[in-house]
């Protein structure tokens, strides 16, 4: 039996530590973590996402439909949810979902289950994503892509041409200093410069190459115009603060576009990322049979148009089946995200190996890349 | 008292302290006891630069807010009639009633290019000036949290300032400027002082208008404690910045009140 407690009661040192440390845990994890109450324990799905998918429009038929309730907990970056996934007490979660870069380092902490692929429609879904490597270990799946979507650049489209946006080079021409923006996260802008300085793919690169991408950051920052979160960039967008920023979008660009913002997404010539988000099982949760039925139904055709056009922001899907309903059901959402089967659409740009997807840094830390992204917003 | 003092300073300070020795190993909290991190910290020439700019601008602040509040306060403690006193004492705190996010936001309005301001400017041939994701906007946000407060604060030390001082400068024929630098900063020196030190404590801490207004580039140490967080769950660095910043405003605070009482002590 393990001792907590000494002779007179009082409660051991290690215990202690460790009392503390779950302490800090949930304080890192901002006390806001889902709650659970007897009356719900038993319905109630607690899902870790990025904001969205937890929202009533997307997953409003299946509470419906189910009786379950999902309550979201959201996150904002990557390294972001790997901490609230291991700070936060064993069952917090029952569901996550998480970036493809991430699932090899959730796997390997032992943070997320094994799934069984005959319980989701790999089969409907494009042969490309079927077997995602970032997806697969040793031949066994870990988790089921949910939505993708490019990131290259998006601009103003009343005061840059498509020919000018072609080549990430427009970032250092004269006619938009001052006017580049950029999403305060280090991996999609240093990845987009990283495609622009040739290097395929582009997160893996050596020491001295690094150093190289270094500089090539450092150099832009006579150019911009600010560094924000989302709103911050959303609203950098639209008061024409920015007229060009890396490592963003058409999701971003379509939610403007939505509201007349004169904004445009695209990959040029060098290339864009690929960013997936994908659903798994935390090992710790309790309910793993109803986290099963919520990834069937977030993989679902249903889920996956509900998905693709959620108010948070529009995506691409994986699911064919998604596809037809959404071409059945949304023509024209089905048009804007070039998901049409009859005419040019997203997967071309994929076949014609300009995407490359989105990972993280391999041959030096993260937190290299951090600090050099810091020092970079303190020029 | 001390009972919430130890609850909600002194052993959240404690705990700070601790964590600060702590490391991070897969992005996980963990009990250590190692400099790293504060070596990490003072080592890095980023946190060298925003430690002086974050100080700066807090300083800056604190200037600028005193000198617009003054004639303001003046104005309500000495020249206006009390039911005039009232409302606008009244709609000084009414700011309070709105979150400062939203209040500072909705400076972007009047800011940006396409702004209010330069709509205007442009309608006189002037224009457009950029006034975002600067200097000039970071300040613009720091005055909207502490503009309102340094006036009252100001005007409390000036309403109650003896007025016989001021009749009797008078009466000995001090002009009147003169008599406002002589007799009434002196006898409200202690309120000015304070008010000041509000302004800088609340400026050197605020994350909203450097990460908003200001466009987050360079940043403050408010925006490096979230980036330390943010990105490598570095929570011990995070609590270096934090510990730093508490030490620099209990030294700026006992400075202040140094300088606001300490020199009350004069010879009979």
């Amino acid at each position: 039996m393990q001792k907590t407690r000494d002779k007179r009661g009082r409660i051991s040192r290690r215990r202690f530590i460790e009392g503390t440390t779950a302490l800090a845990g949930v304080a890192a994890a901002g006390l806001t973590l889902p709650r659970k109450s007897n009356a719900q324990s038993q319905e109630t799905i607690n899902l870790l996402s990025w904001p969205g998918h937890g929202a009533q429009d997307v997953i409003g038929p299946f509470e419906e439909a189910t009786g379950y309730k999902v309550q979201a907990k959201e996150y904002t970056g990557g390294e972001e949810m790997i901490a609230l996934l291991q700070s936060s007490p064993p069952g917090t979660f029952d569901v996550v979902l998480s970036d493809a870069e991430y699932i090899h380092q959730l796997q390997q902490a032992g943070l997320i289950d094994e799934l069984d692929p005959g319980d989701y429609p790999l089969d409907d879904y494009w042969p490309e994503f079927q077997k995602f490597p970032s997806h697969w270990v040793d031949d066994k799946l870990y988790s089921v892509m949910v939505d993708y979507g490019f990131l290259g650049m998006v601009y103003n489209t009343e005061k840059l041409t498509r020919e000018e946006v072609d080549s990430y080079a427009v970032m250092w021409e004269s006619k938009v200093e001052g006017r580049v923006g950029m999403y305060d996260w280090y991996l999609p802008n240093m990845m987009c410069l990283s495609l622009y300085q040739g290097n395929r793919p582009p997160h893996d690169i050596d020491d001295k190459t690094f150093e190289d991408l270094k500089k090539m950051l450092f150099s832009l920052s006579g150019q911009m115009s600010g560094i924000g979160v989302w709103s911050s960039v959303f609203s950098q967008l639209t008061n024409e603060e920015s007229w060009v920023m890396p490592g963003v979008g058409a999701w971003a660009a379509l939610l403007l576009e939505n509201d007349g913002v004169p904004i445009k997404a695209v990959v040029p010539k060098e290339g864009g990322l690929q960013w997936t988000e994908s659903l798994s099982i935390p090992s710790s949760s309790q309910k793993k049979d109803l986290a099963v039925k919520l990834i069937q139904y977030l993989t679902s055709p249903e889920g996956q148009v509900r998905e693709a056009t959620k108010s948070a922001y529009w995506a691409s899907i994986p699911n064919k089946e998604g596809w037809k309903l959404l071409n059945e059901t949304m023509p024209e959402a089905a048009e804007r995200l070039e998901h049409r089967f009859d005419k040019r659409n997203v997967m071309d740009e994929f076949k014609e190996g300009k995407i490359h997807i989105r990972n993280i840094p391999a041959q030096q830390d993260i937190e290299d890349w951090n600090e050099a992204w810091t020092e970079f917003k303190n020029m | 008292m001390p009972v919430w003092q130890i609850l909600f300073f002194v052993a959240a300070m404690a705990f700070l302290v601790v964590m600060s020795f702590w490391s991070v190993k897969s992005f996980r909290l963990t009990p250590d006891f190692t400099f790293a991190n504060w070596i990490k910290m003072y080592g890095a020439g980023y946190f060298q630069d925003t430690y002086l700019r974050t100080v700066l601008y807090a300083s800056l602040a604190a200037a600028v807010s005193s000198a617009i509040a003054f004639p303001c306060a003046f104005g309500l403690a000495f020249r206006v009639s009390p039911n005039v006193r009232r409302l606008i004492v009244f709609m000084l705190m009414t700011p309070y009633f709105t979150s400062y996010l939203v209040r500072s936001y909705s400076w972007k309005i009047v800011l940006t290019e396409n702004g209010v301001l330069n709509t205007l400017f442009g309608w006189i041939g002037l224009g457009p000036f950029d006034m975002t994701s600067n200097l000039f906007a970071t300040m613009v946000g720091y005055l909207t949290l502490i503009l309102p407060i340094v006036i009252l604060l100001q005007y409390f030390s000036l309403v109650n300032v003896d007025r016989n001082l001021i009749e009797a400068a008078h009466n000995l024929r001090c002009g009147r400027l003169r008599t406002v630098f002589v007799i009434i900063v002196p006898a409200a020196k202690i309120g000015i002082i304070l008010a000041a030190t509000f302004a800088f404590i609340l400026s050197f801490g605020d994350f909203v208008s450097p990460s908003f207004l200001g466009g987050s580039k360079p940043p403050t140490l408010s925006i490096l404690m979230v980036d330390s967080v943010k990105s490598g769950s570095q929570w011990p660095r995070a609590a270096v910045v934090a510990l730093t910043m508490v030490f620099t405003l209990l030294v700026v605070a006992f400075a202040a009140l140094t300088l606001a009482y300490g020199s009350g002590k004069r010879g009979r």
